[in-house]
């Protein structure tokens, strides 16, 4: 296996972009992508699209051949795919990305995802997205996306003695970090009052515990380490990709409060880079609830299971902790057009290696991406160094 | 969804009839063809559950796509079988009541009444035992 670096990011301003169709959010990211790698279309041998739901939310399918046209990539007819794993696509095409690169297939290879999901109507989006759960023994009984988190967060908060206000804690933090993110969705700071006052989703949820409708696209450009000088002066290294599954229902798994498909994923991430979590200095996790977030810290191995609330109450996953998370601002606050997502987790974390993170610079050398589909049937982790 | 998505399944939703794994003892709902633990040595049969069980977990759902959307608010819950297999169902009880460890036993009820022209779909819900 070759060494593969990331030498291009670009990422859409995240929101609802009314003005903006699916294909032309794409080709924005995607031309960013280029330009910040100096590269040309021309030179792309292969294209990786996330995308998870274009079929309910925009009436399209066909994604991959739909976006490698309006990108430009038609002239050379390069492969284009798309990926699909609800909320995970984005990370099924970097680590789709990442394995043709490595194993010597292609040298120059695309991966992107985009989401545009504010041109239908809220109740279509509610059931679009129940369907990254089981629809046939979840959605069927009259469960929500929401719903199911709620009830991972019952769980967790019985066994554990997470409190309301430290899981209101997670959201305040990440919209603390995406107010200083320029592309992100809300750029704004709330408060632990914000939050246990906003509109009942599902108990114990909120609707300030739970990642927005978005729309957005992102693109990431991953060449052979030893090719990656040509393009850029700050490659960064991808240090492991690691994917893992686990039941598509919840009520079947192991323990409702713990993503085993998290555990493996991250365990076999660490193998393949050589680290230990005590070695990440910064970590996108899958926040898109805020209990989600709480258990990714323990999944991952930043603290045993039952202590990341007390974390995240101590100050340790913000700015200027021991473990930042989300610098991003998570899904949470920068947004989640779901099919974009993985592919922005890992932009942030290339821009924060380089040092180009502004107010949300952190300094570290090595950084994590956490990227789930459903309730965690599906989960992506990579792991990047300079 | 579709009619016969519905009706396929109809036995399975109304008498919550799953599957048994007799070479290793595993009961399965919903029905699985494969046991995910013997695969192709498994010998799979019908099966169907008594319908007592406990509240592992829960969520009051407030919000629910279009369907459900007049039955909120509704308690929802991963229900434990006796028999040890874990399922999502509505338990039909007051939001201040449910509590994890609740007994329940399985009930017949209405799922979604589809307007006017529309299928009415009846499945399994629980009541407190
Ligand atoms: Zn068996």
């Amino acid at each position: 296996m070759r060494e593969v670096a990331v030498v291009g990011i670009g990422v859409t301003e995240f929101g609802e972009k009314w003005e903006t169709s699916f294909r032309n959010l794409f080709v924005e990211a995607g031309a960013m992508a280029l330009e910040d790698a100096n590269m040309s279309g021309d030179q792309i041998d292969e294209m990786f699209v996330g995308n998870m739901s274009a079929g309910r939310f925009v009436l399209q399918e066909h994604i991959g051949a739909l976006i490698a046209d309006y990108a430009g990539l038609v002239g050379n007819h390069i492969p284009a795919t798309r990926t699909e794993a609800a909320c995970a696509s984005g990370g099924l095409a970097f680590r789709q990305a990442y394995t043709t690169v490595a194993s010597g297939l292609n040298d120059i290879v695309i991966a992107g995802g985009v989401e545009k999901m504010t041109d239908v109507g809220g109740s279509v989006t509610t059931d679009a997205l129940a369907g990254a759960a089981d629809r046939e023994w979840e959605g069927l009984v009259g469960a929500t996306f929401p719903g199911l988190y709620a009830m991972i967060a019952t769980d967790y908060m019985h066994r554990y003695g997470l409190t309301r206000e430290q899981l209101a804690m997670v959201s305040v933090k990440n919209h603390a970090n995406g107010a200083k993110n320029p592309i992100a969705q809300y750029r704004k700071e709330i408060t632990v009052e914000d939050v246990i006052r906003s509109t009942r989703v599902a108990d114990p949820l909120r609707l300030l515990d739970c990642s927005p409708v978005t729309d957005g696209a992102a693109a990431v450009i991953l060449c052979p380490m030893e090719m990656a000088r040509q393009f850029t002066d700050t490659p960064i290294r991808v240090l492991a990709s690691a994917q893992a599954c686990d039941t598509i229902s919840l009520h079947d798994r192991r323990d409702i409060s713990t993503l085993d498909a998290t555990v493996a994923a991250g365990k076999r991430a660490y193998a393949q880079a050589g680290v230990t979590p005590k070695e990440i200095g910064m970590v996108e996790v899958h926040d898109c609830f805020t209990i989600a977030e709480i258990c990714a810290i323990e999944d991952l191995g930043f603290c045993a299971k039952g202590e990341a609330g007390k974390l995240t109450e101590d100050g340790q996953t913000a700015l200027g902790g021991s473990i930042p998370v989300n610098t991003s601002g998570g899904l949470k606050s920068c947004g989640h057009p779901v099919g974009a997502t993985g592919i922005k987790q890992v932009a942030e974390i290339v821009a924060q290696l380089r040092g180009e993170a502004g107010a949300r610079q952190v300094d570290a050398e090595i950084g994590m991406t956490h990227n789930v589909g459903g309730t965690g049937a599906t989960v992506v982790c990579n792991i990047l160094g300079v | 969804m579709s009619v016969p998505r519905y009706w396929r399944k109809q036995q399975n939703r109304y008498r919550l009839r799953g599957t048994h794994c007799e070479t290793c003892g595993r009961y399965f709902f919903p029905p699985r063809n494969l046991c995910p633990t013997c695969r192709r040595d498994g010998t799979i049969v019908d099966y169907e559950f008594k319908g007592d069980g406990k509240v592992r977990t829960y969520s009051i759902i407030r919000t629910a796509s279009e369907d459900y959307d007049l039955q909120t608010p509704f308690v929802l819950a991963v229900v434990e079988l006796e028999e040890g297999t874990c399922l999502t169902a509505q338990v039909i009880c007051t939001p201040e009541e449910v509590y994890i460890g609740m007994p329940v036993k399985k009930a017949f009820r209405r799922i979604i009444a589809d307007g006017d022209a529309g299928v009415i779909v009846y499945g399994t819900k629980f009541v407190p035992a």
